[in-house]
């Protein structure tokens, strides 16, 4: 196998921290290579560089044994390499010609450009048609438009920064087939993700990051997923564990709930109903955009539904707005930290009164008691390992998977009757995660109903005792967790939307 | 052919008049808005134009560099509101009202010695044959210059848009900057182009109202038209074609209104002053409540941009 890509000695520094510290490694031709690495091992700022977005302060790159030093990322996509994004970087309002033109140099016409999409598409089992809005797009339709978008200028290596994460098995399974067929076409793959078994799965090659530094490189197809694991986190793993228990009186019941959200892309619930006991996990899993916010904040309270569709300790709450429902135990945490489940520019200590001055009692007479506001926000700060100056810090000054443990610590410990999370372990590395789905277990064993809406289906299935799934706005009626196949939860999920006709 | 008083050709030719600088002003603002810029600026460069057009016209007797100082005093004045919001990334809002503040002062201060001066006369164009054509002719066909370059404008701006490479990096940079970053678009350097085109059109409608419309200086001319202009924008979701129906509505109505006082109408004068506000509201939220879904509004409208 000849040698397309050469990094050696690549080092970037922020102020404050070295991203990526003397990052040597190389990729065959037609080899899928993967990075792998916990949050903020340096994975972003390194394949940052290779696509033209960052500068390294040392060291250099080689492409077919030529210097490769892309001042931006036209110059990498004009040297042959590519980039498939984590977050997608399309134009919700643009249609998919348009999103694909804007990510090449020299776009042919509209219409010649469309009829080539279609082609292309087709070739490799993802059909799009392109003249359609991607606001209206599923997430695996709109991760198909990247694809294609890259596939259009013919790559010598593609770029794919953790590409399954927002879709179902099936469609992870016909991703990977397209993969292959590109790698047998002589194509290159640098692969990123934390999901290991996908990794044995794809890649050839892979190089593990820690804190910046490559600390070790191994062949992915014979090493054992807990032993790639391990050198990730540079510890052993500690596996969640709980105490099966017998669940309990019935806490929360949706009856034949119908919810249309008044945000125009969101999806509209249609018939949802489950059954909530103490002592038990519901997991709901889905791919991201069908429900799953809607379902959250009609728990929550953020948003009215018909009277007697949600029922709660056997008093209906569907009037009720969020304080009302806590007040009753009702406790909810959204999805996104930043902005929804925390203010961003207020201290921890503020964002704790935030959601638990009613349960707390840390007012009096509508006068808040900051000392015992600031007490409380330590007690999370020290019951789930918070990393941070103290409760005075801005929220956003947190890391994802710290923030990620104080909304959550700030619900569990207001002692929820219900508490209903929606992707607890979003973003977060994989020790706090396992902290975090410890916590949920404990507070299901003490007897509280607990509902995980999640697009980690390993998740999932390690933690719930029942398992549901959102599809386009239905949830399916919820089934025991353990002895569920693969193929079942796909089926479940709805499938490959669409694509099976393709293959 | 008069109805009560009122000459219907020489109302309808007025109409195309009064709505020019409106039209103008909101052709300019949609294209910065479409680039995810808020500029509430529209005021102040409007007025910054009139005047910078009122006196290059007076001192080189020649209207069209009058235009010409208007689109770029417009422009100038922008120019600093981009320097806030680009660079020094302040908020947009105060950034824009402080930049009509300073736009009226401005031009209060230019102004001074200008007042109860005469500014030379833009003169009208003919169209050959096409003037001739009875009603039509004389409502449609005999304008000045600028009444058929801002029409065409609304043409080129759509097309813009639509079709041109450049319109759709416009648009994507307006529709999510980040993404656009990524893929190696200059995100403040397409804001910096947009931003000055909405100036330069702005200067461009202020100078007809102190050239053409009124024709003279006085302190505060532009009388609140950049408002309606800003406000035109968002009630035509951001589509050039509407924003023309929206200003030649606002400006017809208040041609009518101002023929309705003249001739005696038995309305109290109040409604009829405001009339043209409702009218322009309700007819351009009903057109724009017809489309199902969404505002249409650009998803970056307003908002900071940082690289990092």
């Amino acid at each position: 196998m000849t040698e397309l890509l050469k990094v050696v000695g690549l080092t970037r520094e922020y102020p404050g921290v070295r991203a990526n510290d003397d990052v040597s490694f190389s990729i065959g031709t037609g080899e899928v290579h993967a990075l792998l690495g916990e949050n903020g091992a340096g994975k972003s700022t390194l394949v940052k560089m290779i696509y033209g977005l960052e500068k390294p302060d040392a060291g250099f790159m080689k492409l077919r044994g030529g210097s490769y030093t892309p001042a931006n990322p036209q110059a990498a996509r004009a040297a042959g390499v590519a980039m498939v994004f984590q977050h997608f970087s399309l134009f919700e309002a643009l249609n998919v010609a348009e999103n694909v033109a804007l990510g090449m140099e020299n776009p042919p016409k509209m219409r010649e450009l469309a009829a080539s999409i279609r082609q292309v598409s087709e070739n490799y089992g993802l059909p799009l048609d392109p003249d359609r809005i991607v606001g209206d797009l599923s997430a695996g339709e709109r991760q198909r438009v990247e694809i294609i978008r890259c596939l259009l200028q013919d790559p010598k290596l593609l770029i794919m920064d953790e590409p399954t994460s927002v879709l179902t098995p099936q469609e992870v399974e016909i991703l990977f087939k397209t993969l292959r067929k590109l790698q047998s076409e002589g194509t290159s793959i640098l692969y990123i993700s934390h999901k290991l078994e996908e990794i044995r799965a794809l890649c050839d090659e892979a190089t593990i990051l820690r804190l910046g530094k490559v600390v070790g490189e191994c062949d992915p197809k014979t090493t054992t997923a807990r032993d790639m694991a391990e050198m990730m986190v540079g510890q052993t793993l500690h596996v969640p564990s709980r105490e099966s228990s017998e669940a309990g009186e019935m806490l929360l019941e949706v009856k034949d709930l119908d919810f249309a959200p008044a945000n125009p892309f969101g999806t509209r619930l249609k018939n949802v109903s489950l059954k909530l006991r103490a002592g038990e996990i519901l997991g709901i899993g889905g791919v991201a955009g069908n429900g799953q916010d809607e379902l959250l904040s009609v728990l929550s309270g953020e948003a009215r539904t018909d009277k007697g569709a949600i029922t709660f300790d056997g008093q209906d709450v569907s009037a009720l707005g969020p304080n009302a429902r806590r007040r009753i135990g009702l406790l909810t945490a959204p999805e996104e930290r930043l902005g929804h489940a925390a203010a961003p520019n207020m201290s921890l200590t503020e964002n704790a009164a935030l959601t638990a001055t009613i349960r707390k009692k840390l007012s009096k007479n509508n006068f808040l008691n900051w000392k015992k506001t600031e007490s409380f926000a330590r007690e999370v700060i020290k019951a789930f390992d918070v990393r941070t100056p103290g409760p005075a810090s801005a929220a956003r000054s947190l890391s994802g998977g710290n923030l990620q443990k104080f909304v959550i610590g700030r619900e569990v410990l207001q002692d929820p009757k219900v508490f209903v999370v929606n992707q607890p372990t979003w973003g977060v590395d994989a020790s706090a995660a396992a902290d975090i789905r410890q916590a949920l277990l404990d507070l299901a064993a003490g007897g509280a109903g607990v509902i995980v809406i999640s697009q980690d289906l390993d998740e999932l299935m390690e933690i719930s005792d029942h398992f549901a799934a959102l599809n386009e706005g239905t949830l399916t009626a919820p089934r025991k967790a353990k002895g569920l196949t693969v193929d079942e939860i796909g089926l479940m999920m709805g499938g490959a939307h669409d694509l099976e006709a393709a293959q | 052919m008069d109805f009560g008083g009122i000459n219907p050709v020489i109302l309808l030719a007025s109409l195309m008049v009064a709505s020019t600088p409106i039209l103008l002003a909101a052709l300019g603002e949609m294209v910065t808005e479409k680039s995810g810029v808020l500029n509430l600026g529209v005021e102040g460069m409007m007025i910054t134009g009139a005047v910078c057009g009122f006196i290059a016209a007076v001192e080189t007797g020649s209207p069209t560099l009058g235009f010409v100082a208007a689109a770029i005093g417009g422009m100038a004045l922008s120019m600093l509101f981009g320097l806030l919001t680009q660079v020094f990334l302040t908020t947009q809002v105060p950034a824009g009202l402080a930049l009509t503040l300073m736009g009226t002062g401005l031009a209060s201060l230019l102004g001074q010695n200008y007042v109860g001066i005469k500014p030379p006369s833009l003169p009208d164009l003919h169209v050959p044959l096409l003037q001739d054509i009875p009603f039509i002719g004389p409502v449609v066909f005999q304008h000045d210059a600028v009444v058929y370059l801002s029409l065409f404008a609304v043409v080129a701006v759509w097309a813009f848009l639509k079709y041109t490479r450049a319109g759709l990096v416009l648009r994507a940079v307006g529709e999510n900057h980040a993404a656009a970053h990524a893929l190696g678009y200059k995100v403040k350097l397409v804001r910096f182009a947009a931003i000055g085109f909405g100036g330069a059109m702005a200067g461009l409608g202020g100078a007809y109202i102190s050239l053409v419309r009124v024709p003279q200086w006085t302190d505060g001319i532009t009388a609140g038209i950049g408002w309606i202009a800003l406000a035109i924008v968002v009630f035509a979701s951001w589509r050039a074609g509407r924003v023309l129906i929206g200003a030649y509505l606002f400006g017809g109505i208040t041609v009518l209104q101002l023929n309705l006082q003249a001739a005696g109408a038995k309305v109290p004068v109040e409604l009829l002053s405001m009339s043209p506000f409702l009218a322009t509201i309700v007819v351009l939220v009903v057109i724009s409540a017809r489309r199902h879904g969404g505002t249409n509004a650009p998803a970056m409208l307003g908002r900071i941009f940082h690289t990092s």
